[in-house]
């Protein structure tokens, strides 16, 4: 009988210095287990010749260099099955020989031993900040993966996208500081054991900052005033697309770091809580001309980077060079990765960093039509994904409100943040916008729904929660920049005094703003997203630009869970709030009227007057009230909920609209309250005494439920 | 550091004693083995890994490989691991494939 195992293309026909080989396939591209061997295929328009270089691991030369014949060259791909390799123990690279022409974009250097752009494991970093293989020779080797990790019955939860409550979070940031109490801090693995924290919290997905392959070594100096040492610790240039950063998973040593990364999704999803990916495709960490060239900039230069017509890089992504997204080549490549990340790990959706290069054409003018975004949102196995655009790069393409969305893309809600941070710090002429933005910005996305809007007032990128309320100004000495880097438009308030202070009245205002903004988040029409900490008032001590720091600066220090226990039991609240209220999570717009015939608008505006908005230039006060016949877009009964924001310096009294059908207003949150009088537990709210009416403290929120 | 095997077969189960260090280039003879138990379609495969004080990535790719070929009816039972494998049979998750036990039978 002949087997699968007899076929002749399983068996070698070539023989150089030991090492069996023959014709490789094409595609796919990367390094594939074929039976008795291993095939490597790799593209390059430019080069005149390829050679697979072999090294053992943990060895500093290579034990094999083969050049692959001309005939293993196919249009421009190279391909080879090399048999008898000891898979664990390899590492590999490629060679390229071709023209240095720089001027004509061409920059292949034979010296270089370079790594695979379709790798799925970067050797080199397995251990964070271990400095043993930075004087290596090549540090970056490719290395292979299996795919035989046990899933179970697990697949992307494809959780409705209203539905979402995300929660950026660092992977190192998250887990570092000793107060952690894990096993194994800043991993992979130790996210796994804060599972039962992230379901307490309520949140439904993850984000995780960028975890493919980088150096965190990368630009890495010492802090002249400290003397610590400042490294890449965001990890927002790649190495590799396809790699997970070993130096995040405890067993990365082990050469274990994928199963480590899938353990946690699977678990993970066995809690309900779905995974985004933040991911950089706008640049590698090959830097500009005068970068290092690890992968691709001598695999082939001309195609994978934007150059200027005399050969040197534009610079849309503010760090050297731009990945040059819409080359037919290199949109494959995002694409395949993506696939790659959403069938083997089961990632269940990426947000796009620096999105807006993904629409930039090879000459780096915006396109109307991307061919890159519409592949992505038309591709079949993306197709149950989120995508998710940081709408915006550093090359000044804005494009909130208008990004190419062919129906799927969503995107950061910039104007969201800035809005409600005006709104929150009491300045004028911000209501109007404020009611849009609590609506899911209709004004941005009327055709789009609510969901294309992601609402977030914080992330990595800008001050934390509680620093918002405590700094007028930046602080980012830290740095070594003579704080000249990070965003001056903070929109922030520091509530009487600069920094950290003993004053009673200030920080208890600090903890009533970042009441108010949790509930103005959580009660907005769209998807919201909370940075990591932010529940628990984490500080960065006005830094608002910690790109450097792998210390207590960013890590999240965990014993703010007892000293700040008042922001965490209410941003439970609060979160689970909106999971328990429909009517706060409507695919649609809200539309002003009354399509169930309840008696009331899906959504009215009110102000200290009951059915009179203020929508005056000077007013600070908002009020709104949903319809719970109108929840899910009037598919769902829900409760109706009123809101009341004042951030007027003093108390005002608002006047409440009346209820239909004895139906009662009831106090759910009101900020303005010391605990525990600040919310009350889901179905013990009590009833208000006076229906008509509530004095709304300064600067606080309520919320009232009618029912 | 060497590598050990010892099979013994018994009605309802068959155990392997491993001892010494499981890498890349024993890990190919465990696979061996472990191929011959699956095919007497044991009820439980048992690993005597007391003695074992090494396993790199290859033995444990190797685990996932016996699990695999078990199937789902019988089960995969690890007697006695020291500290180190079982930490990073935690981390990795391939805890949740297998029965750590401190003697079998009990």
């Amino acid at each position: 009988m002949t087997t699968l195992d007899n076929r002749i293309d399983f068996y070698p026909t070539n023989e150089y210095q030991g090492i069996k080989y023959r014709r490789g396939r094409v595609l796919p591209f990367g390094a594939t287990l074929v039976p008795n061997g291993v095939n490597f295929s790799v593209f390059s328009s430019a080069a005149t010749s390829c050679t697979l270089v072999l090294f053992n691991k943990n060895e500093e030369d290579p034990y094999a260099e083969i050049p692959l014949p001309d005939e293993f060259r196919v249009g421009n791909v190279y391909a080879i099955i090399v048999f008898g390799l000891d898979y664990e123990n390899i590492e590999y690279g490629y060679r390229m020989e071709g023209p240095h022409d720089p001027q004509n974009g061409h920059r292949f250097n034979r010296d270089i031993v370079l790594s695979d752009p379709y790798a799925k494991a970067i050797g080199g970093r397995d251990t964070w900040r271990d400095i043993s293989g930075l004087n290596r020779n090549y540090p970056f080797r490719s290395r292979l993966v299996f795919d035989d990790f046990d899933w179970e019955e697990d697949n992307p939860l494809e959780t409705p996208m209203e539905d979402l409550i995300i929660y950026e979070i660092h992977v190192r940031g998250f887990t570092s500081h000793p107060s952690s109490g894990v096993r194994h801090r800043g991993t992979f693995a130790a996210i796994r054991e804060k599972i039962p924290y992230l379901l307490e919290l309520g949140i439904n997905c993850v984000e995780l900052m960028p975890i493919y392959e980088f150096d965190e070594f990368e630009h890495s100096h010492e802090n002249p005033d400290t003397g610590d040492l400042l490294v890449n610790y965001w990890g927002y240039s790649t190495l590799n697309f396809f790699a997970p950063k070993a130096g995040y998973a405890a067993t990365g040593k082990y050469g274990m770091a994928v199963d480590e990364l899938k353990t946690l999704i699977k678990e993970l999803h066995r809690n309900g809580i779905e995974v985004i990916l933040d991911v950089v495709f706008n640049h590698t960490a090959e830097g500009d001309h005068r970068g290092p060239t690890i992968s691709f900039r001598g695999i082939d230069n001309k195609t994978y980077y934007m150059l200027t017509p005399d050969g040197y890089y534009f610079n849309f992504s503010g760090t050297g060079n731009t990945l040059n997204c819409n080359h037919p080549v290199v949109r494959n490549m995002v694409l395949d990765c993506l696939r790659y990340w959403t069938s083997e790990y089961h990632i269940d959706g990426f947000r796009f960093d620096l999105a807006s290069i993904l629409g930039r054409a090879q000459d780096g003018s915006p396109l109307n039509n991307p061919p890159l975004l519409e592949s992505l949102a038309h591709d079949p196995i993306l197709a149950k994904c989120k995508l998710i655009a940081e709408a915006w790069d550093a090359g000044g393409l804005y494009q909130v409100g208008v990004f190419p969305a062919y129906g799927r893309w969503a995107e950061w809600n910039g104007k969201y943040r800035d809005t409600v941070r005006k709104f929150l710090k009491g300045e004028h002429n911000t209501v109007g916008q404020l009611s849009q933005c609590m609506q899911g910005s209709p004004e941005m996305y009327l055709h789009r729904g609510t969901t294309a809007g992601i609402n977030f007032i914080t992330c990595h990128d800008g001050f934390t929660l509680y620093d918002l309320f405590a700094y007028n100004e930046k602080h980012n000495e830290a740095n070594g920049e003579n704080n000249q880097d990070g965003c001056n438009d903070n929109f922030s308030w520091n509530c009487g005094w600069e920094g950290e202070t003993d004053d009673l009245a200030v920080n208890l205002l600090r903890h009533r703003q970042i009441k108010n903004a949790l509930t103005i988040l959580m009660l907005s029409q769209g998807v919201p997203m909370i940075l990591m900490g932010d529940e628990m008032g984490r500080t960065q001590y006005g830094n608002n630009n910690t790109y450097c720091h792998d210390s207590s600066l960013n890590w999240l220090d965990w014993s703010l869970v007892q000293k700040n226990f008042d922001l965490l039991s209410f941003a439970r609240h609060i979160i689970n709030f909106r999971r328990q209220h429909p009517i706060l999570r409507n695919k649609e717009h809200y539309s002003n009227r009354d399509y169930k015939e309840s008696g009331y608008a899906d959504i009215t505006f009110h102000g200290t007057k009951a059915w009179h908005a203020d929508w005056s230039e000077s007013t600070t006060v908002f009020a709104f009230m949903l319809d719970g016949h109108h929840a899910k877009n009037g598919f769902v009964k829900d409760d109706t909920i009123y809101v009341a924001a004042n951030m007027h310096w003093d108390a005002l009294d608002f006047e409440l609209p009346q209820l239909s059908e004895n139906r009662k207003w009831h106090l759910s949150v009101n900020t303005s309250m010391m605990p525990p009088e600040t919310f009350y537990p889901l179905n013990s709210e009590p009833a208000l005494e006076n229906q008509s009416g509530f004095i709304v403290g300064g600067r606080s929120v309520i919320v009232l439920i009618g029912k | 550091m060497g590598f050990s095997v010892k099979k013994e077969i018994f009605e309802k189960y068959t155990a392997l004693t491993i001892g010494g260090s499981l890498d890349s280039s024993t890990a190919p003879q465990f696979g061996e083995e472990v191929k011959q138990v699956v095919t007497q379609n044991p009820q439980a495969l048992v690993l005597y890994v007391e003695e074992l004080s090494f396993m790199s990535s290859a033995g444990l790719r190797m685990l996932i490989f016996a699990k695999q070929k078990l199937g789902t009816t019988a089960s995969l039972i690890l007697v006695r691991p020291q500290e180190q494998l079982l930490e990073t049979l935690r981390m990795t998750g391939l805890i949740f494939s297998v029965n750590i036990v401190d003697q079998y039978p009990e």
